[in-house]
């Protein structure tokens, strides 16, 4: 899949200009709220008519189409489901209007654990099982991409919980390009397989998440707090203490019950602020994860912090130090140094890229 | 019906039923596009058409029932066409008395399917774009669907108005029996002559109920409006 967003517009605040290429998977649009990433969507989705638009999915000119003719899904923030009908006739009202057999109802469902409430109304929904029934109603319509506004933002964490291992799903096992709007740094680290930052309504940045997230220039910009990077793993063994063991790049890390069959991959994500360096490999310590890597960017900040870009060999990792420490350890690009890896967030699923079987 | 009531009343009665009927049945798709565009579109002369559809509300009845007879008279200027082309008038005729109340009904109409379309949210019709349904499709599964009880409504209450109407008929078509005369010029006839008030009361009483029947009825269906765009 190939999708090209080119769009000028002048709304009374501010001015949006995107000239974008996105490949498949799932694209994070990341950014501050106002900042545009709802109206790039919206322009896809054919709801904005910019006053210039060049949008083209895999040689389709969608700009020139009406909305209901784009097959363009969107599941909104505020699901929007249609109060006068049932659970199963939102779920079908895509193929009824296109006078279209509903196919892949059965594995839809299934797949969003919906089967319970066909008969329910969505007023007597709760907020996470409407957005279950937003995305499946957005899947059966037969999309050739679908568009994520903030899907998660009116849910509490554990409804959040609830939803995002069936967005893995649709990006992993369904292998539909999704474009998904966030503004929530966990969020994109654990679904983006493309980050495209958007600031005041331009494109500050826009590249593949991995290098993205463990780039210290582009980290920044999503917020020191939430810098951090991703890495592949691939379960190793389920160790008798209860530890699983994943293998990356740069060694083994041990994490207390992954679930997953061993030989899956899976995307762990790294706080900078969860890395502490040694020049040395450390001894009497009790954190499990030390990796062997090296320095291979210092970023200086404003404020007393420094991001450290470390090369694992092919993979990277952020550090977020002091500058005091920094000059104390007298680092410098080029050197072999230790990360001592104080937390690590697995997501419970495959990094995207598996090509999808069309078999729905 | 005609056991109990005066030939003229059962007459009088009958005719206003198919004069208010007429006149709801035949206003209520254009009061539903008036009402669409009045709470959806942006347009000019967006305020002068708002003004226009509640001018019957506001004028002196039997200043409307002139106008209509200026514009649809015989000698009138849609009136001299009608009857030039299609031999067809309103003056002096049941249909004309329908024109009427309709035309005096039509704000009541309006008003209340606007508020139900208003209460529709936008965005659900956007998103039944995204689901592949054009902008037809969007009222047709959409918009009605949530607007219908509101729509019921206000026909219910506009054909309440147009069973009482007075003024712009009597002005336009007259008073003329098994004609033009409607339940309210019946009972004004009736009353004109001295052993009439038994059949004026009857009458009366007849208003009265249908009136208290229809504003029940356009109550109960607009609290169903409600209910099913919360969509429980």
């Amino acid at each position: 899949m190939t999708l090209e967003i080119r769009l000028s517009h002048a709304f009374p605040d501010f001015r949006l200009e995107v000239d974008l290429a996105l490949p498949g998977g799932l694209t994070c649009l990341f950014g501050r709220s106002g900042s545009g990433k709802t109206s790039i969507v919206n322009a896809v989705a054919g709801l904005l008519r910019p006053d210039q638009a060049r949008i083209v999915l895999d040689g389709v000119a969608l700009h020139d189409l009406p909305p209901y003719r784009r097959e363009v899904g969107y599941v909104f923030q505020d699901a929007r489901l249609f109060p006068h009908l049932t659970v199963a006739q939102n779920l079908t009202y895509g193929p009824r209007v296109r006078r279209q057999q509903p196919r892949g109802l059965d594995r839809i469902v299934a797949l969003l654990g919906i089967g319970g409430l066909l008969d329910r109304r969505p007023g007597t929904l709760s907020g996470g099982e409407r957005q279950r029934v937003a995305i499946g109603r957005a899947l059966l319509s037969r999309p050739r991409l679908l568009l994520m506004d903030e899907p998660l933002a009116a849910l509490d964490e554990a409804r959040k919980a609830e939803i995002l291992p069936y967005v893995e799903a649709l990006r992993d096992e369904i292998g539909l390009p999704i474009l998904y709007v966030s503004h929530s740094v966990p969020e994109v680290a654990r679904l983006a397989t493309t980050i495209v930052l958007v600031e005041a309504g331009r494109i500050a940045a826009a590249g593949p998440a991995a290098a993205i997230l463990s780039d210290p220039g582009t980290a920044t910009l999503l917020g020191l707090r939430d810098a951090g990077a991703v890495l592949t793993a691939r379960i190793a063994a389920h160790e008798g203490d209860g530890l699983t063991r994943l293998q990356t790049v740069a060694g083994p890390l041990w994490l207390p019950q992954v679930a997953g069959a061993v030989g899956r991959t899976l995307r762990v994500r790294i706080a900078a602020q969860d890395v502490i360096l040694s020049r040395t490999r450390p001894e009497g310590l009790s954190a499990l994860n030390i990796l062997p890597a090296t320095i291979a960017a210092l970023h200086d900040g404003q404020g007393p912090g420094v991001l450290v870009r470390l090369d694992l060999g092919g993979e990277f990792l952020l550090a977020r130090i002091t500058r005091r420490s920094a000059q104390a350890l007298e680092l410098l690009p080029g050197q072999a140094v230790h990360a001592v890896l104080k937390s690590v967030a697995v997501a419970q699923a495959d990094v995207g890229g598996r090509t999808a079987d069309d078999s729905a | 019906m005609t056991d109990w009531l005066p030939p003229e009343a059962a007459t009088a009665l009958a005719l206003s039923l198919r004069v208010s009927l007429v006149a709801v049945l035949v206003s209520l798709p254009l009061g539903v596009l008036v009402a669409y565009a009045l709470a959806r579109w942006r347009f000019p002369g967006h305020g002068l058409l708002n003004g226009l559809v509640h001018l019957p509300l506001i004028l002196p009845p039997v200043v409307t029932g002139y106008l209509l007879l200026l514009a649809f008279g015989r000698q009138g200027w849609v009136g001299a066409a009608l009857w030039d082309w299609f031999g067809f008038t309103f003056a002096f005729r049941w249909t004309g008395a329908a024109l009427a109340a309709g035309v005096m009904a039509f704000p009541l109409l309006v008003r209340a399917i606007r508020l139900a379309i208003e209460a529709v949210d936008p965005k659900l019709e956007e998103a039944a774009a995204t689901l592949g349904a054009s902008r037809g499709v969007v009222f047709a599964t959409v918009t009605l669907p949530l607007i219908l009880p509101g729509v019921i409504a206000g026909a219910v209450l506009a054909f309440a108005k147009a069973m009482g109407e007075f003024g712009a008929t009597i002005t336009f078509v007259a008073n003329i029996p098994g004609e033009t005369q409607t339940l309210p010029t019946a009972i004004y006839s009736f009353l004109q002559v001295p052993d009439g008030d038994s059949a004026a009361m009857q009458l009366v009483l007849i208003s009265v109920a249908v009136a208290m029947l229809a504003l029940a009825l356009s109550e109960w269906l607009s609290r169903r409006v409600a209910r099913r765009i919360a969509g429980r």
